[in-house]
């Protein structure tokens, strides 16, 4: 155990590929956190974006740090495209709901139709 | 220690800071902002990997398209007259429980696995000449298909967020 630490400790300070996947790992945790949890929709929203920024850096990470070639960095541009998308909808039918419901709080939408 | 591994971890220590405050806060209004600094951070790790097209990109879409999107909703769906902003949670601990077990299990795993990975094996240089070609050649239909999901999402979005059909 002292000895895993140790070597912990050392290799702590010079940053490689696996510094970016732990930031990734945490960020993804904190999202998945926000998505199960939260009751306004929004904030699960907010939830889903750290999920796939945590993806992204993990693709470009590999990207980087592999034998030079681009395609994680693509996968990336893909990744905020349809983000991009996924955000525009998503608030739409969030906003129809609050039409309909007055309360954006999942847990309290549970009914498909009237 | 470098200036790069200083770099990355300040820009690392305010990503992962503002997304617990993402995570965490009571207030919407500033989960959304600190949301800003969690891109910008996420921006400034993705310069460090040498992926300067994308940082750009990452702040003109996500700061620049998502989270104004996500500030609309917030004001368009709470009683921001009325000082509503607070937002509940549910069960919190058995998440937490099961949130720190998947973030323990993939930290450790991607350390066991990746520890000595090494160095870049290519020097820093420009991506926007290489990225343009390849979405242009090997990953045309994608980018194709991309564009017609835009379109369709732009559609439905205008379509889905109309008030009530006459009809």
């Amino acid at each position: 155990m002292e000895a895993f630490f140790n070597e912990f400790l050392q290799w702590l300070p010079n940053v490689q590929l696996a510094h970016f996947l732990i930031v990734s790992a945490l960020l993804f945790s904190l999202g998945i956190y926000g998505i199960v949890t939260r009751r306004n929709a929004v904030l699960v929203l907010m939830g889903v974006e750290l999920v796939l920024n945590a993806a992204n850096i993990n693709l470009i990470a590999f990207s980087r740090y592999s034998a030079a070639n681009f395609d994680g960095q693509v996968a990336a541009v893909f990744v905020i495209i349809l983000a991009a998308a996924e955000a525009a909808i998503a608030l739409a039918i969030v906003l129809n709901i609050y039409h309909r419901f007055q309360t954006i709080n999942i847990d309290e939408v549970s009914n498909l139709k009237e | 220690m470098q200036l790069f591994d200083i770099v990355f971890y300040v820009f690392a220590f305010i990503t992962v800071v503002s997304a617990f405050i993402v995570v965490f806060s009571r207030n919407i209004i500033y989960s959304a902002f600190s949301l800003l600094f969690t891109f910008f951070g996420v921006a400034g790790l993705y310069v460090l990997l040498s992926a300067d097209f994308l940082a750009v990109t990452q702040i003109l879409i996500y700061v620049g398209g998502i989270l104004v999107l996500l500030l609309f909703g917030v004001m368009l769906t709470n009683n921001v007259i009325n000082v509503d902003l607070k937002t509940g949670t549910i069960q919190t601990v058995p998440a937490l429980l099961l949130v720190a077990l998947v973030a323990g299990s993939l930290s450790g795993l991607f350390y066991s696995t990746w520890k000595d990975a090494g160095i870049p094996a290519s020097s820093i240089q420009t991506t926007t000449h290489t990225l343009g070609e390849l979405l242009m050649t090997s990953y045309l239909l994608p980018f194709e298909i991309a564009s017609v999901v835009l379109l369709v999402a732009l559609i439905g979005a205008a379509l889905i967020s109309r008030r009530e059909r006459k009809s």
